[in-house]
């Protein structure tokens, strides 16, 4: 490996070694937490923040930031809930419905983005306002998910059995079928980042606009992909926290663009665009995940203070990107991209 | 400039002026007793004076996000600093600390505050949209922490006054929100700070060459706007006679940049606009007073909100502009 390949993956290997120290400190200091059943719990309390995080890191990769992909969660939440509970619609049309949606919601914000040359930060975030503010107008409070029969069918009955139909039995315990979804959306996003023409443009344009305009990539229909893909998963991860809890929410998903921005950049990609990799977010979610678990092992700690662990360990992985940044600027001259 | 109506003030405010003449003259012509003005025990009563009273946290905070925005940043932190600088008032008042002491100590943290934001923005060169994110929630993490996740009320007539008094007829906080806007445009009209801070927006590197401490000017406009922030908590809290951590200034951040864009700043940076970022403010609390008067949930008023926002800012890009205009005969 060249001196430069190295250096890219630096911010990757920072992250894979924070993990894993993570994860060894916690497994010694805390009885119960290398079970399995406990290890695939959090990682299935967390799948939701997952999806979510792996269409963002698109949107980062190629510069710009999505704000509100917690608002398409719970927008997602409520009106699926809404459409199968109380309107007894088919989860089989509901769930293409709301996918829909979603796909039409971010073709809107990247529109906006990419024709008007409006910052993506203003359109996402007042796309988060709206999208929020709509999850409470359609119902303030949240839809518990019942198997009433009506009709001799109930609507809810495939969302509630979900899980519990769908698994993969291991060892003495199981997979649900949401962190299948997380999985099978995780290795696509792999491909489609890694192996496919729009993934190499979604690099190419992070690492320099105007340069890729040049070239003749499609910016346009890049930029406005990473705001469908983003708003997709959002959506899609709005379904999983349905299917997950069971319940339809307005507030699920509050406060979640920090955690799937912090997952984003500890796993490595780079704010600036241009650096990063779908499995290093994987992996900063785990991270996210772990610490959370730590708190909750040791008791002692109110749950606000992961909010405040996640701030900080966020901002320490900004300030070792800058450092990266600052000496790659001093001794090569160019910027090398994947 | 000879006539007050060729002047780049007049040019810059008709547009938001002419948006609130609309919400006026709907009112007056739909809801009944909009605009009167009843004098109750020495002080005035009225839809537009509780317009005032309401909108004055959002006009404080809009003077210093318009610093901000002005240097071609932004700030999300100021709902969070809200929240921390109220819980942290209200947290003293409880344990009986002298009131002047009270203030120095929650608008010092409120400071602080800003002062993290601009370390973190000129000397680290993080974006602002993500330093002041991390604040935006870390600090709602901070203030549930010291306040326990629970509500404080005190009692206190001298503080409460902050935020319910009245001073001449008039609702202190709209005063207050005077005062600070005539300090803040004595400072960039009198002052050569108003000229570094649209030079730092328009070209920072330029303007680092140029002898501009631009980071300095960074520290400067983020302390301001968190100052801003914390007086707004301040009022706030005084207002409900108890600080609410998960509540306080929660979605504030989305109305000051609204009122900031409505009023003519550009959000590039380069060029700010004081009185333009007060109108905004006032614009939009007369339309949610509107909204709300007019029996519309509350929910719809976050929709709106939202809608507003980015009619605004398609109105203000150039490219939405030219696509409604013909050709230009000349490239």
């Amino acid at each position: 490996m060249n001196l430069r390949a190295i250096k890219r993956n630096i911010p990757f290997v920072a992250t894979a070694s924070v993990c894993l120290l993570l994860f060894l400190f916690a497994s010694l200091r805390y009885k119960g937490f290398l079970k399995l059943p406990y290890l695939l719990g959090f990682i299935s309390d967390d799948a939701y923040l997952g999806i979510a995080a792996i269409g963002l890191t698109f949107v980062i990769l190629t510069g710009g930031i999505d704000l509100s992909v917690g608002g398409v969660i719970g927008l997602t939440s409520i009106s699926l809930a809404l459409l199968v509970e109380k309107h007894h619609m088919n989860p089989m049309y509901a769930i293409p419905l709301v996918l829909v949606g979603g796909v039409l919601f971010g073709t809107l914000m990247g529109c906006l983005i990419h024709f008007y040359l409006l910052p993506p930060f203003l359109v996402t975030l007042a796309g988060m306002f709206l999208v929020r503010g709509l999850a409470f107008v359609f119902n303030q409070e949240s839809i518990q998910l019942t198997d009433q029969m009506l009709g001799g069918h109930s609507a809810s009955h495939s969302l509630i059995v979900f899980n519990s139909t769908i698994k993969i039995p291991l060892a003495n315990t199981s997979i649900p079928g949401t962190t299948l979804i997380y999985f099978v959306i995780f290795l696509i996003a792999l491909v489609v980042a890694q192996f496919t023409k729009f993934g190499r443009n979604v690099y190419a344009l992070g690492g320099n606009e105007h340069s890729a305009a040049l070239m003749g990539l499609p910016v346009a229909r890049t930029k406005i992909g990473v705001y469908v893909i983003s708003s997709l998963c959002s959506t899609l991860a709005g379904i999983v926290h349905l299917l997950y809890n069971v319940k339809g929410d307005p507030t699920s998903g509050t406060g979640l663009e920090l955690d799937a921005i912090a997952a984003v950049v500890i796993g490595g990609t780079l704010l600036s665009g241009g650096v990063g990799y779908i499995a290093g977010t994987i992996i900063g979610v785990l991270i996210l995940s772990i610490i959370q678990a730590i708190i909750n092992f040791e008791g002692s700690l109110n749950s606000w203070w992961t909010r405040i662990a996640i701030g900080m360990l966020l901002l320490l992985f900004i300030l070792l990107q800058k450092l990266i940044q600052a000496k790659k600027f001093k001794t090569a001259g160019t910027f090398q991209k994947t | 400039m000879n006539s007050a109506f060729n002047s780049p003030t007049w040019h810059k405010l008709k547009w938001p002026l002419a948006a609130l003449m609309l919400v006026l003259l709907y009112n007056y012509f739909y809801t009944p007793g909009f605009f009167q003005i009843e004098m109750k025990a020495g002080r005035l009563f009225g839809s537009l004076i509780d317009v005032l009273n309401r909108a004055a946290p959002v006009m404080i905070i809009s003077l210093g996000m318009t610093l901000v925005i002005a240097t071609g940043g932004v700030d999300l932190s100021v709902g969070a600093v809200m929240a921390i600088s109220g819980a942290i008032a209200a947290l003293l008042i409880a344990k009986g600390f002298a009131l002047p002491l009270v203030l120095m100590i929650s608008l010092g943290v409120a400071i602080v505050a800003g002062v993290w934001n601009g370390l973190l923005i000129g000397y680290f060169k993080v974006p602002p949209i993500v330093a002041t994110l991390i604040l935006m929630v870390s600090g709602r993490g901070v203030a549930q922490l010291l306040t326990g996740g629970n509500h404080i009320p005190f009692k206190h007539a001298g503080f409460e006054f902050i935020g319910r008094g009245y001073l001449a007829a008039i609702p202190f906080a709209a005063v207050l929100t005077l005062l600070l806007f005539i300090t803040f445009v004595i400072i960039s009209k009198r002052t050569a700070a108003g000229l570094f801070i649209e030079a730092t927006g328009d070209n920072e590197v330029a303007s680092r060459y140029a002898g501009v401490q631009t980071r300095v000017v960074q520290f400067a406009v983020y302390a301001a706007c968190s100052l801003c922030a914390g007086i707004a908590g301040l009022i706030a809290t005084a207002n409900l006679a108890e600080a609410d951590p998960s509540a306080a200034g929660i979605g504030l951040e989305l109305d000051a940049i609204l009122a900031v864009v409505i009023g003519g700043t550009a959000l590039q940076g380069g060029r700010y606009f004081l009185a333009g970022s007060l109108m905004g403010a006032i614009l939009l609390q007369t339309l949610t007073t509107t909204i709300l008067t007019r029996g519309v949930p509350t929910q719809w008023t976050q929709v709106v909100k939202a809608l507003v926002i980015i009619i605004v800012c398609l109105l203000q890009s150039e490219v939405f502009r030219r696509s409604f205009q013909r050709k230009p005969a000349t490239a």
